[in-house]
């Protein structure tokens, strides 16, 4: 495959306004705000996301999508289809390349990456509505996309089970949540519950969602002269979609390269490996050209998973004095057999709350649907949003502030695994928060507040998310010209991927941002992680960091080994690195530029690449989370019962922060999704045919502009000592607790308690 | 989508010549609608005449006082029109709050009196839908019709009108004109649509070789004080749940004159005639307001999703009302 | 390589000409293309596909989410619902375009410092409708939150701006930094 376009993207480099650059000769990176270093490529179009790369000859592709949810194909009826204008190949399973089928997503392995283990266009079979069925290749975008139109297919049906709420008694307990255990008990909460003074007990329910990021899921396939693979996708998965694709073709890992530098937005959609990229390198193979397979927004629908239904029920119980005596959090989620993902919506429970009587269970029902994958905060979204809506009923039923109650129940130590944890300020998160919102001014009475035709209310909610890092690794180069650069096969999903790692490789560099260069976004790059759970920034730091001492250490072994070099005989713990190169820690003076070595020791570069494991002793030891608290103000219109966020604060503890332009950026974006999710977002699916029924962004609403308000966000700045830098990612923490606290204005607003996501005004009139 | 033969008309004219050489063609306007239809396979014609460049471009201010509007004048022109911000504000309004900038500045007048609905499954072509495919069915009866009308349904189909300008215009009662083979006619606003009832598929008056060539917009004195309001699931960017242009005169605390339309309630602009008869000659209390609008939701049929609108349309009239004859009482 | 340097006829995307094509003269970001297209062809496509010109982006093809916000002489259109046929001789600004070789358009320069977004996706259509937006106020066009449509507020209110952006979705949630850019770019050139 030819691409005609310059790469030169590759590689992200900080350019500093000569005039206003207060960093060029200083440390202190971390906790900075820098603008983010691919801005202005974004801003001038000039990042290329998947489907803008230009290939010379590439076809076009356009799916047709089964419309039953279970059965066979019996027949297809391509005559008019092929004799379309442009048409050039029409790929069924009667015609598709043999594959293997994909291996399930597994974090800590990384050639398992698929959201579905079922063979790719392999058999007649159908799983679900919406699966692929046939791919048309044809020389322009609208000549694909009409002669899918002209594909007929017959199928022979078979009895889908669709319903949740007819099959959910079904629903078994999995063998594992994530690693974790489907169920945990620890003394008799049943029976603290019906001993206790005072107790909740609700079901909480949540619709499926869909990511919608902005970029429909894209794919360019090409395979080059030699037999090997040339993919350019949109994924959050580089390393592993490389590692996926080479199993399912049969491929040797380094016959397959895929490029993934700007993605377009993901939120979870992109991470697990879904059957448009196979299709896309399979059509491609049979099609002999490179093809070009960019999903239709309803495409996304029915192909690509969200998140799962899911129905909770959580049971509190207490003593007056607002002690917890009693908890059980269970949740029932839908999955098909060939996803078999359990969303861990009972994660919460496990770290939030001191409580001596607990019980905490999960179970799933089988259903014939797309795979349901991760979708921001998979789990402590939608976890937080029945177990803090249930904190505030019973804070209210106690006549107890929500704040307060959530202090005297606060944990020493990891209720369920009796770990220390990491880094917990849980409680100053809300004092700071309190303040700066004015949450004294909240009147617990629901229905006090009111502004003409709207009523006010003040909610709050805790933001819980786990602290992860995965294995990962990192190449570090310094040159003879005192430039530095780090290579890893991230992404860039709008976290500033470039910027951060820029960031923190230069200060353990010790040298100015503009020296400091990061290539990403190829799987010929070290691996990475995908960038789930929030992980890619400090999972890549980590490796960084290891790759840098190996560094330090080839060039102070050059610098040992020249007699007239100020460090002759420093050792590795005599020096660190600043002002762009090693320097003794005791004669501050004495050391030497990474230019100077390099030059004097002959040598163009020293390079080093290193790769982390999983950090299991910390993980067996302690409790690593980030934490926050969600302050929302509402107002809901008496007439009509439309529910309007006014004001929001978010206060969090999430270690320190490295870039608190983007951070915060990150914050407020989980938040609105946040928005979306307690107020209009929803998957209508259709359980007569098992059909989504408003696969557009027209008919699912995500949040407009004029539906935020000026989101505040603070944090503490609070470095976990266990982590790289102290530093927490931050992309998934904004959405926790924020439809809880939305559903807790409204109840304080209006004194209606609404327990099933989104709220909309037909609950409210 | 299914190639189509293009091809521009400069006069009405030479568009229904072009049209009448094709055996489905369609007017095109600014595309809003009907590039969307074609791209999903819902329409599928032969040929598209553009309409956009025919001299029907502009607004005029007739003798009477009234308005004339092209057909081919764009959303954003009328609702910017100084003579209809000050004359009609509830059009002005309604304009506005439809779609966004982008698209009210492409879309025509033409075209946003012929859009179509936005049922989920009039768009799902694997669905069954009595206005795509007569005698196949509507997946929205007992499927999620939370969107769909309660007012002039059928037992063959529950789709709303999805359209702002044209509740206000049905209000205004403006006539629509078109040119065809047989020569021009005017047809008055509310008997432009038709209800589903057996034909669905049939949705206006409008013959196939008929092309609109203006709106006009009588007089209507107390029409400057006119409002129109927009529920829906979120602040923007979003069809109406339920909307209400309304325009009402009152003399010593008596209703003297009042016009009064839904949206997001009907399958077709609704023109609340009901509602009008009970206002009229009565006291302008909230009282009144609301009985008027029971009267007119009186003939609602509540779908499995949709009863709700009953109360929420009975709410924004009244509101809307309060709105318009209590100073000070904003929303 | 990008062809779209180029003045005249481009090379047609496949490489055949069909009879039912028709020659379309786009003038974009200064300068014409004369382009032989199949009337289906958007203008989204004919600016990605044809003129490789990938700055402006493809959401959802639908008209929902605004990413594929252009400026059609000056007024902000949705190229995906635009055939390129109707825009024969329209002269057309993309993100491409308003940049100079010596410096960002202000707003895109604010977009950066007050980080109006974040996977950069929806951008471009971001910052152009944004200038057509100030151009419809400018001219004195009504929002659904202006309180008196009669007589337009004189001042570009947070929302006005709000309302008048919504019509350009943005997943990642960049909003408040979006208003922030819009507000310090706009606000203080509001002449009336």
């Amino acid at each position: 495959m030819k691409v005609t376009q310059s790469s030169s993207e590759t590689t992200a480099r900080y350019a500093p306004d000569p005039a206003t650059d207060p960093l060029r000769h200083t440390h202190g990176y971390i906790g900075k705000s820098v603008s983010r270093v691919d801005g202005v490529l974004k801003v001038t179009g000039g990042a290329h996301f998947a489907a803008e790369f230009d290939v010379e000859h590439v076809a076009y592709a356009a799916l047709v999508c089964s419309t039953i949810a279970k059965g066979r194909v019996v027949a297809f009826d391509l005559s008019e289809a092929k004799a379309a204008p442009g048409v050039l190949v029409v790929m069924t399973h009667e015609n598709a390349p043999t594959m293997n089928a994909p291996s399930l997503v597994n974090m800590e392995k990384p050639k398992s990456f698929a959201a579905s283990n079922l063979p790719i266009m392999q058999t007649a079979a159908v799983r679900w509505n919406g699966q692929p069925v046939a791919v048309v290749v044809a020389e322009t975008l609208d000549q694909a996309g009409y002669a899918a139109s002209l594909v007929r297919v017959t199928y022979d049906e078979e009895t889908p089970r669709l319903s949740f709420d007819d099959l959910k008694a079904e629903a078994t307990p999995p063998t594992d949540v994530l690693g974790e255990p489907a169920e945990i008990t620890i003394g008799d909460a049943h029976q603290a519950l019906a001993d206790a003074e005072v107790s909740v007990d609700a079901l909480y329910r949540t619709p499926p969602y869909n990511h919608n990021a902005i970029e429909p899921h894209a794919t360019i396939a090409g395979w080059n002269d030699d037999g090997s693979l040339t993919v350019f996708d949109s994924t959050q998965a580089v390393s592993g979609y490389r590692y996926t694709l080479a199993d399912v073709f049969g491929l040797a890992d380094d016959k397959v390269q895929v490029v993934a530098r700007f993605v377009g937005g993901a939120f979870g959609g992109k991470t697990g490996f879904w059957q448009n990229t196979v299709l896309c390198a399979a059509a491609s193979k049979i099609a002999n050209r490179p093809v070009k397979l960019t999903l239709s927004r309803q495409d996304v629908f029915r192909v690509v998973g969200g998140r799962t239904v899911a129905e909770q029920r959580v049971a509190l119980g207490a003593r007056r004095d607002g002690t917890l005596t009693a908890l059980i959090h269970t949740g029932t989620t839908a999955t098909p057999d060939h996803a078999r993902y359990a969303e861990q919506c009972t994660f919460p429970p496990r770290h939030m709350y001191a409580v001596k009587d607990l019980f905490i269970g999960q179970r799933v029902v089988n259903l014939d649907t797309v795979a349901n994958t991760w979708m921001r905060a998979p789990g402590e979204s939608i976890g937080t949003f029945a177990l803090e809506s249930a904190i505030d009923e019973l804070a209210h039923t106690l006549k107890i502030d929500p704040i307060a109650f959530r202090r005297i129940n606060e944990p020493t130590k990891d209720p369920t695994s009796g770990n220390e944890f990491s880094s917990r300020h849980l409680n100053e998160a809300y004092d700071r928060g309190a303040a700066q919102f004015g949450w004294h001014r909240r009147q617990a009475e629901p229905r006090s507040q009111r502004d003409g035709r709207w009523l006010i209310g003040q909610g709050v909610a805790s933001a819980y998310y786990p602290a992860l890092r995965f294995p990962g690794s990192a190449r570090v180069r310094i040159s003879a010209d005192g430039t530095a650069s780090v290579q890893a096969a991230a992404n860039e999903m709008g976290m500033g991927t470039a910027t951060a790692q820029i960031q923190c490789a230069a200060e353990r560099l010790g040298l100015p941002m503009d020296k400091v260069a990061f290539q990403y976004g190829d799987s010929r790059l070290p691996d990475s992680p995908t960038a789930g759970g929030s992980c890619q920034t400090v999972s890549i730091v980590a490796a960084v960091h290891a790759a840098v001492e190996a560094v330090h250490r080839k060039l102070l072994t050059l610098a040992n080994a020249d007699d007239t070099s100020p460090l002759a005989h420093a050792t590795f713990d005599q020096v660190d690195a600043r002002a762009g190169g090693l320097f003794r820690t005791d004669y501050p003076n004495r050391g030497a530029t990474y230019a100077s070595i390099l030059q004097r020791a002959g040598q163009e570069y020293a390079e080093a690449e290193a790769s982390t494991a999983m950090p299991l002793e910390l993980m067996m030891k302690y409790s690593a989370a980030s934490y926050g608290a969600q302050f929302c103000e509402v107002r809901v219109n008496v007439e009509s019962g439309e529910t309007r966020v006014s004001r929001w604060l978010g206060s969090f503890d999430c270690g320190r922060v490295v870039n608190p332009k983007t951070v915060v950026s990150q914050l407020r974006g989980a938040i609105i999704m946040g928005i979306g999710m307690a107020l209009m977002e929803e998957t209508l699916f259709d359980e007569r045919k098992g059909r989504i029924a408003n696969p557009s962004l027209a008919a699912y609403h995500v949040p407009v502009n004029l539906d935020v308000p000026r989101i505040e966000i603070i944090y503490n700045d609070i470095p976990d000592p266990q982590m790289p830098l102290g530093a927490h990612g931050v992309g998934e923490l904004g959405i926790t607790g924020a439809a809880a606290a939305i559903a807790n204005a409204v109840f304080n607003a209006t004194g209606k308690r609404i327990r099933r996501l989104p709220i909309t005004l037909d609950d409210l009139l | 989508m299914k190639p189509f033969a293009y091809a521009k008309a400069v006069d009405a004219a030479t568009a229904i010549t072009l049209r009448s050489q094709f055996a489905t063609a369609r007017f095109l306007g600014g595309g809003t609608n009907l590039v969307d239809l074609v791209r999903q396979g819902i329409e599928r014609p032969d040929a598209l005449v553009d309409v956009t460049g025919l001299p029907n471009d502009r607004i005029d201010e007739l003798a009477d006082g009234g308005l004339s509007v092209g057909a081919a004048v764009r959303n954003t022109a009328v609702a910017k029109h100084r003579l209809v911000r000050g004359r009609y504000p509830a059009l002005a309004q309604a304009i506005v709050s439809g779609a966004s900038g982008q698209i009210r500045n492409m879309a025509t007048v033409g075209g946003n009196l012929m859009q179509r609905t936005r049922c989920d499954y009039f768009y799902d072509m694997a669905a069954n839908c009595n206005k795509r495919h007569p005698g196949s069915g509507c997946d929205a009866i007992d499927g999620f019709n939370r969107m769909h009308a309660i007012l002039g349904t059928s037992e063959r189909c529950i789709a709303a009108h999805p359209s702002d300008m044209c509740v206000a215009l049905t209000a205004l009662d403006a006539t629509i004109h078109v040119e065809g083979t047989r020569g021009e006619r005017s047809i008055p606003f509310d008997a432009f649509y038709h209800l589903p009832g057996d034909t669905p598929h049939i949705e206006t008056v409008l013959q196939p070789d008929e092309l609109i060539t203006s709106v006009q917009i009588p007089p209507l004195g107390f029409a400057n004080n006119s409002i129109y309001r927009k529920v829906r699931d979120r602040s923007s960017y979003a069809f109406a749940l339920v909307s209400v242009a309304a325009a009402i005169a009152i003399a010593d605390g008596t209703i003297t004159a009042v016009r009064l339309a839904l949206g997001g309630v009907a399958a077709k602009p609704w023109r609340a005639h009901v509602a009008e008869r009970a206002l009229l000659g009565n006291a302008a209390t909230p009282e009144t307001f609301r009985r008027a609008a029971e009267a007119e939701l009186a003939s609602a049929r509540a779908a499995s999703h949709n009863g709700f609108k009953i109360e929420l349309a009975t709410r924004t009239i009244t509101g809307v009302l309060r709105e318009l004859t209590e100073p000070g009482d904003a929303r | 390589m990008n062809d779209a340097g180029d003045n005249g006829p481009a090379r047609p995307h496949d490489g055949t000409d069909r009879a039912d094509d028709f020659t379309v003269r786009l003038r974009v970001n200064g300068r014409a293309h004369d382009l032989r297209l199949d009337p289906r062809v958007s203008l989204l496509d004919a600016f990605r596909e044809h003129l490789h010109l990938t700055g402006t982006k493809k959401g959802c093809n639908q008209g929902a989410c605004g990413a594929c916000t252009v400026l059609a002489d000056g007024e902000r259109i949705l190229s995906c619902l635009a055939l390129a046929v109707q825009y024969d001789g329209r002269d057309l600004t993309t993100i491409e375009g308003l940049a100079t070789d010596h410096a960002l358009h202000p707003l895109q320069a604010a977009f950066v410092e007050h980080d109006g977004f974040q996977c950069g996706y929806c951008t471009a259509g971001q910052i152009c409708s944004a200038i057509g937006m100030f151009n419809e106020f400018q001219d004195g066009v009504p929002s659904a939150v202006t309180a008196n449509v009669s007589s337009p507020t004189p001042e570009l209110t947070e929302e006005e701006i709000k309302e008048r952006m919504s019509g350009n979705l943005c997943r990642c949630g960049a909003y408040v930094g979006i208003c922030d850019a819009v507000r310090e770019t706009f606000a203080n050139k509001v002449t009336r």
